[in-house]
C-alpha cells in the first residue's frame, strides 16, 4: 500500500514543476537578460539589471522598506509578548476564546483593515474630528511613514502573538514551579526560564511579522501615500506600469534573498529546532 | 489582583485597537452623509448602490465563482497529493516538501509576478482562466499542509488490514483513509476558499480585461479616496468571513471534544 499510494503523488510533481519551480526560473531567467533578448536565439545575458539597484534612489527605497519593517516588527513584539503571555496564563475556558478573538481579523481581508485605517487617519477622518470636537488642533496623519507603520502593527499583530503562545502553552509548568521552589523570584523566573523557553516563538513571530511587512505594496499605497513608496511598491510600478520585467525580476530576486538571508539569520538563533513553534 | 485587572486592561486595549477600525467602517456603511466623520443619520443608500452597481456585482460573481471552483479542485489535486507525499521517504519527500512550501514563504508580489510572466511566455489570455488557475497554485500548497498531519496520526495498520481482509488499495483508500483524514480535508477546503477570498496581491497580477474580483475592486476605489459604498461592500464580506470562521472554529472544537471523547472510552 505504501508503495503504490506513492504515485499518487506524481501528478502534483509535475504540477509543482510547470506552477512553482518554472515560474520561479522564469523570474531569475528575467533578471539576468536583457531587455533587447526577444526568444531563445537573441537571448543576452547580464548583470546589468542588478547594478542598476546600486542607484541611491534604489537603495534609499530598499532601506525604508527594510527600516520600516524593523520599526513595525519590533513594536508587534512588544505589543504582543505582553498578550501571548497573558492569554496563556488564562483560565483554560476562556484561552480559546482570547486566541480565537485574536486570530480572527488575521482572516479578514487586508486591504479591508488597511482601508478601515484610511477612514480613521484621514484629514477629515474619524480622529481628527475627535480632536477638533476637543478643540485640539488637527494634524496631517494620513499618507506618512507613521500611517505605515501603524498599518503594518495592525495587520501583523496577529502573527506575532500567535507563534508566542504556541511556544509559552507548551512550556513544561513543572519547570516554573521547581525554578520558584529553588528561590527564584519572579523577575528571574521570566528572564531565566520563561524568556528563553518562549525564544523559538519570538523568532517565528518576529520572521511572520518581517516577511509579509518588508514585501507589502498595499499599505505603504493607501496609508503611505505616493511619497513613502516601499520595495513592494516598486516592483509593482515596474511591472504594471513601466512594464520593464528585467529590472523588475532583479529587485523580485532582491526580496526574496533579503527573505531567505533574515530566516536564515533568525534560525542561527533558532535553539529548538524540531518543536519549534511554526504557525503551519 | 491588581495584576489581574492589569492583565485584562492590557488585553481590553488589545482587543480595542484590533477591533475598533472594523467597528468604525461597518457603523459607517450605515451613515447619511458622505464624509466619515459625522454620523448624520441611519441609511441604507450604500447598501442599495452596491447591489445596482454593475462592476461590483460581477467582481462578487468572479470571486465567489473562482473561490468555490479553486477550492474544490485544489482539495481534489491536494488530498491525493499530500497522500502520495505521505507514503514517499528520504529527500525526494523532503524536496517536494520544501518546493511545496515556497508559495507560502515567498512574498505574495512574487508569486504573484512569476505566476504572470509564465502565462505571458505561454501567451495565455489573461482573465477568468489565468486567475484561477494561480488561486489553485498557491491554495494547494495550504490543503496539503493541512491534511499532512492527519496522515501522520493515521494508523498504517488499519490500512493493512484493510487489504488483509481483501480490499484493494482504492478500495481501502475510499473506506479507509479517505474517511479518517476527513478532517483534515475540510479543514483544507474551508482554508482554501477563505485564502481565495481574500486574495488579492495574486489576483492584482493575474487578472485580466474585465476580470476582477472584490479586492481589486476595493483596492482600485480606495486609491482614489474614502466612499461610503466600500464600507457597505467591506461590511458584507466581514460578516461572511466571520460567519466562515466561526463555522471553521467550531469544527475544529468539535473535533477536539469528540477526539477527547475517543480517549476516555480507550481509557
Amino acid at each position: 500500500m505504501k508503495n503504490r499510494t506513492k504515485y499518487f503523488a506524481y501528478p502534483y510533481i509535475i504540477w509543482i514543476i510547470i506552477f512553482i519551480a518554472l515560474p520561479a526560473f522564469l523570474v531569475l531567467l528575467y533578471s539576468i537578460t536583457t531587455k533587447e533578448s526577444d526568444g531563445i536565439t537573441t537571448i543576452q545575458f547580464t548583470l546589468e539589471n542588478f547594478k542598476n539597484f546600486f542607484n541611491p534612489l534604489y537603495l534609499n527605497i530598499l532601506w525604508d522598506s527594510i527600516y520600516l519593517a524593523a520599526v513595525s516588527t519590533i513594536i508587534c513584539l512588544l505589543i504582543g509578548y505582553p498578550a501571548a503571555f497573558i492569554i496563556s496564563n488564562a483560565h483554560l475556558s476562556r484561552r480559546n476564546t482570547l486566541l480565537f478573538l485574536c486570530i480572527l481579523p488575521m482572516w479578514m481581508n487586508m486591504l479591508l483593515r488597511t482601508y478601515a485605517w484610511m477612514t480613521i487617519l484621514g484629514n477629515n477622518g474619524i480622529l481628527n474630528n475627535l480632536f477638533s470636537l476637543l478643540g485640539l488642533p488637527t494634524f496631517n496623519l494620513l499618507y506618512t511613514k507613521g500611517a505605515t507603520v501603524m498599518g503594518m502593527v495592525y495587520n501583523f499583530l496577529p502573527f506575532m502573538i500567535l507563534p508566542i503562545y504556541t511556544a509559552l502553552s507548551k512550556m513544561d509548568r513543572g519547570l516554573l514551579e521547581a525554578a520558584d521552589d529553588l528561590g527564584a523570584d519572579k523577575k528571574t523566573v521570566f528572564i531565566k526560564v520563561i524568556l528563553p523557553l518562549s525564544m523559538p516563538g519570538v523568532i517565528s513571530g518576529i520572521i511572520m511579522v518581517f516577511m509579509p511587512a518588508v514585501s507589502t505594496f498595499i499599505i505603504p499605497q493607501l496609508l503611505g501615500g505616493n511619497k513613502n513608496m516601499m520595495i513592494g511598491n516598486l516592483v509593482e510600478r515596474l511591472f504594471i506600469i513601466n512594464g520593464d520585467w528585467n529590472f523588475g525580476s532583479a529587485i523580485s530576486i532582491v526580496m526574496m534573498l533579503i527573505i531567505l538571508l533574515s530566516m536564515s539569520i533568525m534560525n542561527k538563533f533558532d535553539i529548538d529546532k524540531e518543536g519549534g513553534a511554526r504557525l503551519w | 489582583m491588581v495584576k489581574k485587572y492589569l492583565s485584562k486592561i492590557y488585553m481590553a486595549i488589545i482587543f480595542i485597537f484590533l477591533y475598533a477600525p472594523i467597528v468604525v467602517l461597518a457603523v459607517f456603511s450605515f451613515n447619511e452623509s458622505r464624509s466619515r466623520g459625522n454620523w448624520t443619520g441611519f441609511t441604507l443608500k450604500w447598501y442599495v448602490e452596491l447591489f445596482y452597481d454593475r462592476d461590483i456585482r460581477l467582481a462578487f460573481y468572479y470571486t465567489i465563482s473562482i473561490a468555490i471552483i479553486s477550492a474544490i479542485i485544489s482539495t481534489i489535486i491536494g488530498t491525493f497529493a499530500a497522500i502520495g507525499i505521505n507514503s514517499m521517504k528520504g529527500k525526494t519527500k523532503s524536496l517536494i516538501l520544501n518546493v511545496n512550501y515556497l508559495p507560502v514563504l515567498n512574498p505574495d508580489i512574487v508569486t504573484g509576478i512569476s505566476l504572470m510572466i509564465l502565462y505571458i511566455s505561454f501567451n495565455m489570455d489573461f482573465g477568468f482562466n489565468t486567475m484561477l488557475l494561480s488561486h489553485i497554485v498557491f491554495n494547494i500548497p495550504y490543503v496539503i499542509l493541512s491534511i499532512l498531519p492527519k496522515l501522520k496520526q493515521l494508523d498504517v495498520h488499519i490500512t493493512e488490514a484493510a487489504m488483509d481482509l481483501g480490499a484493494t488499495p482504492m478500495y481501502a483508500l475510499r473506506k479507509v483513509i479517505i474517511p479518517e483524514i476527513k478532517p483534515g480535508i475540510v479543514t483544507g477546503f474551508l482554508m482554501a476558499f477563505t485564502l481565495s477570498i481574500d486574495d488579492f496581491i495574486i489576483s492584482y497580477f493575474t487578472k485580466g480585461e474585465g476580470v476582477t474580483n472584490l479586492s481589486i475592486i476595493i483596492y482600485s476605489m480606495a486609491r482614489r479616496g474614502v466612499r461610503p459604498t466600500i464600507n457597505a461592500l467591506s461590511t458584507i464580506m466581514l460578516t461572511v468571513v466571520l460567519i466562515l470562521m466561526i463555522l471553521i472554529n467550531k469544527r475544529t472544537s468539535a473535533e477536539r471534544v469528540s477526539k477527547f471523547k475517543r480517549k476516555e472510552v480507550k481509557e
